[in-house]
């Protein structure tokens, strides 16, 4: 009888509060799990989206050190169309996504079909090609910064050994933005690389031994298997890219700023220069809202495409 | 590809030259930088080659009078480390969240859209509105306001691929735990959150090394004492004078947590780069 009496006191010393506690997380945790993720949202996203809209019809001066906020609902539309910068950075980034998203995917492509070839090397590629994706962007920067130099760089070294005129790669007007594509590709192409390389890795074997058993040359393998069987891993990798490239900033701020002139100037440094050096935070937001617009105009089409890659490929 | 489909796959002579190219690229930058940052400033511009190698650029870069990179490091491990620790805790908790319990459709797709939204846009875009809101609430430079938003950029990526780990825990587990007097947060805490151990190391390692190689919001929303690497790496780049020499040292530093993280987490990265992309 003891014993019995006795079974209560294994529980905790004060039960009380402490289990009233963890049975009222446990209870309302359906409730309660979401709720970090989506104040932090809504604090750190909708809001300042919210802010984007009352700033872009406003004009915001700073009188010591407090803002001043004054309704001048057409001005920063104004501003918009005397902005001379705007055109270029918006052609430069054009010119960037398409010609650095190409050439990522068809060297990223290549890349990884080449190595799936190899027996050894693969895990080797596989583990060097990590490090462009993790190292800091800036030091990327850094990194070309150094190569790319007029009067030490590698490259006009190399020219001047060969007995070639060196080339001005970020001074120029006409070679700095294709330098500054370079970078970018050197950067995402091991991107692309690890997505179609575990792509090509799930194919089936037995489908290539069958070719191979039929007598196909490699070629019409390429051509006829695996292509066909990797493009829904294409069209991924082209989406994310396509996107991603969009929102390049860190090594083009380092490389150029944007310079010579506006030859290398992109949106976000666009962006970057009228909030932070114009101090023109108004005509900032609504530039923010023409970009934020874009990228989810894009991703609406982005979508559509995907969606009629995939009943393309089902059926 | 198994062993016997790479014979009959097997590349030619134009593949491994191709993929030998491709090696060489990718090292070669890194090598480049490593042999500028044992360099004296001389000797990068004299482009000397062999030169001898001295760690005084090193020795400026951490200990000089007028640096402060010792101190922006600090900053960026007090940064990395909360940011990845709290993004972690939110983001397993909403990813879990979307998978166990029904959440009216509005709810789930609407914060899973909007967290793919928010991934795709430019951080560019929400600087402006950060800087001011920060400002008005005196977190303008303070690591605080780094570590909150560094585990808002980060939160769609980790919820994302908490997610695709989350799904493939089997409901009866979880539901014959709670038969057996579990509550609902013991059985994530106890049985789901190991299971998903993969993903959250994978998230952790991405989560970390976003944050600590994060520069645009660290450059706005810092001053001089909570500036972190890249901010500093700026500065040596973007100084009237370039200090290259310091710079490349300073870079090299940088890499550091990449160059680890790649041998000690390789399995857990590329399944985090991949796995949204391919599933």
């Amino acid at each position: 009888m003891r014993d019995a009496a006795a079974l209560p006191d294994m529980s905790p010393r004060r039960p009380g509060a402490r289990v009233a506690i963890g049975r009222l997380v446990n209870r309302s945790f359906r409730y309660w799990s979401l709720l970090p993720a989506v104040l932090l949202f809504a604090a750190l996203t909708l809001y300042p989206l919210l802010n984007l809209a009352r700033m872009s019809v406003s004009t915001i001066t700073f009188a010591n050190g407090a803002e001043v906020w004054t309704f001048t609902p057409l001005r920063n539309f104004a501003a918009l169309a005397s902005d001379d910068v705007l055109r270029p950075a918006v052609v430069n980034t054009l010119v960037f996504v398409v010609a650095s998203v190409a050439v990522e995917m068809v060297l990223g492509v290549a890349l990884a079909i080449a190595v799936a070839g190899l027996s050894r090397a693969k895990r080797w590629v596989r583990t060097v090609a990590i490090l462009p994706i993790l190292v800091p962007p800036v030091a990327i920067g850094s990194m070309w910064k150094l190569m790319y130099n007029y009067d030490f760089g590698i490259f006009n070294q190399a020219l001047v050994a060969l007995g070639a005129m060196p080339v001005n790669w970020l001074g120029s007007t006409s070679v700095a933005l294709a330098s500054v594509i370079a970078v970018d590709v050197w950067h995402w192409v091991p991107f692309v690389f690890l997505i179609l390389f575990a792509a090509v890795e799930g194919i089936p074997p037995d489908l290539l031994e069958a070719a191979h058993v039929d007598g196909a040359t490699r070629a019409q393998m390429l051509r006829h298997i695996v292509l066909p069987l990797l493009r829904p891993a294409i069209v991924v990798a082209f989406l994310f890219r396509a996107i991603l490239a969009f929102k390049v900033f860190d090594e083009v701020f380092l490389l150029t700023a944007g310079g010579p002139g506006t030859s290398t100037e992109l949106v976000n440094l666009h962006l970057y220069k009228v909030f932070f050096e114009q101090n023109r935070l108004g005509y900032g937001a609504l530039l923010s809202l023409a970009v934020i617009a874009a990228i989810i105009a894009f991703l609406l089409v982005s979508r559509r495409i995907a969606l009629a890659v995939r009943r393309n490929a089902d059926s | 590809m198994t062993a016997s489909a790479t014979t009959t796959f097997r590349a030619g002579a134009v593949g491994r030259v191709y993929v030998a190219l491709a090696l060489f690229a990718i090292v070669g930058p890194f090598v480049w930088i490593l042999t500028a940052s044992f360099k004296h400033p001389i000797a990068i511009y004299a482009a000397q080659f062999p030169f001898t190698p001295t760690l005084s650029n090193y020795a400026d870069v951490l200990f000089g009078r007028r640096s402060d990179f010792a101190g922006n490091i600090a900053n960026s491990l007090v940064v990395a480390a909360s940011s990845t620790a709290l993004v972690l805790i939110v983001g397993a908790l909403a990813a879990y969240s979307l998978y166990r319990f029904r959440w009216p459709t509005c709810v789930s797709a609407g914060f899973l859209a909007w967290t793919l939204v928010f991934h795709m846009v430019p951080v560019l875009t929400l600087l402006g509105p950060w800087y001011v809101a920060f400002r008005e609430l005196g977190l303008y430079d303070t690591r605080a306001a780094l570590i909150v938003t560094h585990v808002t950029i980060n939160l769609p990526m980790t919820v994302w691929l908490l997610r695709t780990f989350f799904r493939e825990i089997p409901p009866e587990i979880l539901e014959a735990a709670q038969v057996d007097g579990c509550g609902p947060f013991d059985a994530f805490r106890r049985i789901a959150l190991p299971i998903a151990l993969p993903g959250l190391i994978a998230a952790g390692i991405l989560a970390f090394v976003f944050s600590w190689n994060e520069f645009p919001i660290a450059l706005t929303l810092t001053s001089r004492t909570t500036a972190t690497v890249p901010v500093a790496i700026a500065r040596f780049a973007q100084q009237y004078e370039i200090q290259h020499a310091q710079m490349a040292a300073a870079s090299v530093i940088s890499t550091i947590p990449a160059v680890i993280l790649m041998f000690l987490g390789q399995r857990f990265i590329v399944s985090g780069l991949t796995l949204g992309a391919v599933k």
